[in-house]
């Protein structure tokens, strides 16, 4: 057996480990602390999870389709713009979003302030920003795009000759829509909605933020406030049974999604809208990427100009961006070397146990970064005690910590977090080096090194930048497992939004948040200038 | 015995000291050719010294603290610290949570030498956890009161910080206002704002509840709170306060030196702060403060620290910076503190707070105070 093929299979072992360590806590017998939870906390954390899941998919899903369809059938005024500024939203990392809205819509923020002032009166009406529904549309303006994405791309490959079989036989295009274009496209919709209850299941920055309580909250709660692991890691592991049960479904939909794929069939005319149908599309968009996204860069703008006057601490904001920027480059830098040595490993021995140990090592992307932190944190320490008491045995200094205070628990659980981001975008590159390309390489007498340096490095590149920078990116808005897990001293600008917003320091949190959000815009911005071109 | 070339490239890439070079040193000392060939010495005290800093293993002469206090309101202290004694210290400022879960962690390989933290509760848990060793020292006794320390002499008090009613003035006559007790009342329905029971304030604030009531009845004061609220639980006490000025709630619960920063900002405000339980026990004081660490390095050097932290000239400036009171009782408060007015504070010794946290968060648990 060669070490390449193992590498598929050591690399799924590195992302198992963490989840059978957490799922072992159930094994173990229950403390005080969990039976307190199970009578006063569970079935309220179970209740919220439950309404936030649902309120998220129904609000991705309406204006996700709405958008798409829109911009994928329609011709009206700045079209090819909105297409791709629509996708905006997705540079602001949630709890961004969050206490943005927070700031602004809140009892206490300008917009209340300014109507209680003008119309002297207690508003009433207004509706509670910090409640459920607060959650609910912060994250469904936070991760529509996932939705939007795949439907509007599932709507543009339908080709038009459906819908105008559908209109022959009668259907306008209201009822075009609904039998024929939306069916068509339930696949990907679905498959975007799975992606959001992940996002959404996984969150821990917004629901912090609005005080709303998640598992996520309960696990940081758990362990760092009642200091019970044990407890925190139970949560976790009946957090991990929600997730694959998520992930089941989303196979499932997965394979169906075959079964729409259809040719391009000829792009047929948009259909232009007319008058006040336009005026409607273009507000609604408007309104959207308003609320989404114009709206809270200019309050982060203003705030970071009013933080930047005041007592802006220059030197601390350089270490927390300096923090971000070399955690998120080593972490890309780690994932895309361990993806290309997997992917390679699967080229030269492809076979279906190769095959379900890549799908199996990039199942990290479903896990949340608190059950994460907590399947690494405890192999770990563990493994630190008998490194230090074996080393400390061998030498004549008394060894402290060997793992933790390093970068590397931290770094691994991104590894096992963001593989499967970057794997997306290795493996499709790779695909396009086929077998006959190498072996017309071969014939023209290249081996060995020389065709991977020649012909696969240039066809790889692009691919592997992208897994880069998606990787950096993510890594760089990441929050909990950072929060949980970072040596000393090792504090981001992830950590001190965390840390600004738990105080209601919105102003104070500004500026690291702007600086996310400008590194977030990076990956949109080449993603939009493929699709232009 | 060091020669130069090694020592230049040591210096360069570990801030690692001779003495724990040294220590280092010993490993390749049986060595003949130690003597006789320094590069190859070199590189091997290269290696390994790119390994004790990869492996952060805790051989650093500074202080080292864990500050659940925040930054702004250590590093004058320190940085006074620093240039009377030399002594260099390096922070790291987190939640008291995360600093005592990473604490336990460590173990007997904490690089920390001194825990602060803004409240006397997770002291208490630390010194129970066995994470803070007793100390002995005349200055800390002398300076600080019983009431405010540890009795195992594990922990010190270091500032005072009260907490207290604020009211808005527009809306309540302080005559109407009496006791934390009282804010159970129905007569405050819809009246009440408090800050989420996530924050450590709000859970001491229970435990001495507790400590003074008894469970049940605690119990029932907090439902009584809960059923009062005009809004969810706010993230924090600026946010309570700012609901209490825009008259969303009359009344909230918070930390005096909230309400100092808010007023400076904008001293028109409708807020004042009323001084709860007069003719009872007091009001309800807690205390930012410190201890040494069971397996910290430095053991003199920490002591240093917190004598220093308790004398005339670092209480002021402890206190001060944050609008709070000192708690050594030669040192009067900040002008703007005083300005505030007299008030008698409880005298329950700050360790029930501790003993009784957990407690007090299922209690609010139970409760449904969020």
């Amino acid at each position: 057996m060669s070490v390449w093929r193992a590498i598929p299979f050591v690399t799924a072992g590195l992302v198992l480990a963490p989840i059978g360590v957490v799922l072992s806590s159930l094994l173990a017998p229950v403390g005080d602390i969990w039976q307190h939870l199970v009578e006063t906390s569970l079935p309220l954390l179970l209740l919220n999870t439950f309404w936030l899941a649902c309120g998220v998919i129904a609000g991705t899903a309406i204006l996700g389709v709405s958008l798409a369809w829109v911009t994928a059938v329609y011709e009206f005024p700045g079209r090819r713009f909105f297409s791709w500024a629509l996708l905006l939203p997705m540079a602001m990392p949630a709890y961004v979003t969050a206490f943005v809205a927070l700031g602004l819509f809140d009892f206490t923020g300008p917009i209340q302030t300014t109507l209680r002032n003008t119309f002297d009166s207690d508003l009433t009406w207004f509706p509670e920003v910090r409640g459920r529904m607060g959650v609910i549309v912060v994250m469904s303006l936070a991760f529509y795009p996932y939705v939007y994405l795949l439907a509007r791309n599932a709507f543009l490959t339908q080709g038009k000759r459906s819908l105008e079989v559908a209109q022959s036989l009668g259907f306008n295009r209201i009822q075009g829509f609904f039998r024929v274009a939306l069916p068509m496209a339930r696949p990907w919709i679905a498959g975007g909605l799975m992606l959001v209850l992940m996002e959404t299941l996984a969150d821990f920055g917004t629901v912090s933020v609005f005080n709303y309580n998640t598992f996520t909250t309960a696990i940081y709660k758990a362990w760092f406030s009642m200091f019970s692991l044990q407890a925190a890691s139970q949560l976790a592991s009946l957090l991990i049974i929600i997730v694959f049960i998520v992930i089941a479904i989303e196979q499932r939909l997965r394979m169906r999604m075959r079964y729409a794929e259809s040719k391009i069939s000829g792009r047929a005319q948009r259909m232009p809208l007319v008058g006040g149908q336009k005026i409607v599309a273009i507000g609604f968009i408007v309104s959207v990427l308003t609320v989404a996204f114009a709206l809270p860069i200019t309050q982060l703008v203003l705030w970071s100009i009013d933080a930047f006057a005041n007592d802006f601490d220059s030197s601390r904001y350089w270490e927390f961006l300096s923090h971000s920027i070399s955690l998120s480059s080593l972490a890309a830098a780690l994932t895309c070397a361990v993806v290309i040595v997997m992917v390679y490993a699967v080229r030269r021995h492809p076979s279906i146990a190769t095959r379900n140990a890549v799908r199996i090592a990039t199942i990290g992307y479903a896990l949340p970064g608190t059950v994460l932190a907590i399947g690494v944190y405890v192999p770990f320490i563990w493994l630190d005690g008998q490194l230090s008491a074996w080393l400390s045995q061998w030498s004549s200094i008394e060894w402290s910590q060997v793992i933790q205070g390093t970068l590397m628990m931290m770094l691994i659980a991104y590894l096992i977090r963001f593989m499967a981001v970057s794997h997306y975008a290795i493996d499709s590159a790779m695909h396009r080096i086929t077998a006959s390309i190498d072996e017309a390489a071969m014939s023209l007498g290249l081996n060995g090194w020389s065709i991977i340096h020649k012909i696969h490095i240039p066809i790889l590149k692009s691919g592997l930048f992208t897994a880069a920078t998606l990787v950096f990116v993510d890594v760089m808005k990441e929050m909990p497992i950072t929060l949980m897990t970072r040596p000393f001293g090792w504090d981001t600008l992830a950590v001190r939004v965390y840390q600004m917003t738990s105080e209601g320091q919105w102003e104070q949190a500004a500026i690291p948040a702007i600086t996310m959000v400008l590194a977030g815009l990076i990956p949109i911005f080449f993603f939009m200038r493929n699709t232009e071109s | 015995m060091i020669t130069i070339p090694i020592h230049t490239i040591v210096t360069d890439i570990v801030l690692i000291n001779e003495k724990s070079l040294r220590n280092l040193l010993t490993l390749t000392h049986h060595s003949e050719l130690y003597m006789f060939k320094p590069y190859i010495n070199g590189y091997i005290v290269t290696l390994l010294c790119c390994f004790a800093l990869f492996a952060q293993s805790a051989q650093a002469q500074e202080l080292v603290v864990y500050s659940a206090r925040i930054e702004q309101l250590i590093k004058p202290m320190f940085d006074a610290f620093t240039k009377e004694t030399g002594i260099k210290i390096k922070f790291t400022t987190d939640n008291e949570g995360a600093l005592l879960a990473k604490l336990q962690a460590e173990g007997k390989n904490t690089p920390a030498d001194v825990l602060i933290t803004s409240d006397a509760g997770n002291l208490w848990a630390a010194a129970q956890a066995d994470l803070l060793k007793p100390i002995k020292s005349a200055v800390l006794e002398r300076n600080i009161p019983a009431h405010l320390r540890d009795p195992k002499n594990e922990w010190f008090g270091l500032s005072i910080r009260a907490r207290t009613m604020v009211y808005n003035t527009k809306k309540v006559k302080p005559e109407e206002l009496s006791s934390y007790e009282n804010l159970a009342d129905p007569k405050w329905k819809n009246r009440l704002c408090l800050r989420s029971s996530k924050k450590v304030y709000n859970q001491s604030l229970v435990a001495m509840l507790i400590a003074e009531h008894g469970e049940a009845k605690t119990e029932e004061i907090v439902k009584g709170w809960v059923a009062n609220l005009a809004t969810e639980p706010l993230s924090d006490d600026t946010k309570a306060l700012e609901y209490v000025a825009a008259g969303k709630c009359d009344v909230t619960l918070v930390n005096t030196y909230y309400f100092g920063r808010l007023m400076k900002k904008d001293p028109n405000l409708p807020l004042a702060i009323f001084w709860p339980n007069q003719s009872k026990d007091g009001v309800h004081v807690n205390v930012s403060g410190a201890g040494v660490t069971r397996y910290g390095r430095n053991e003199q050097a920490a002591i240093k620290l917190l004598e220093f932290l308790s004398s005339e000239k670092a209480q002021n400036l402890f206190a001060d910076v944050n609008m709070e009171y000192p708690v050594n009782p030669a040192i009067d408060a900040d002008a703007f503190v005083e300005s505030w007015g007299e008030f008698k504070q409880s005298r329950m010794n700050l360790s029930k707070a501790g003993e009784l946290q957990a407690t007090a968060v299922k209690l609010m648990d139970r409760a449904g105070y969020r």
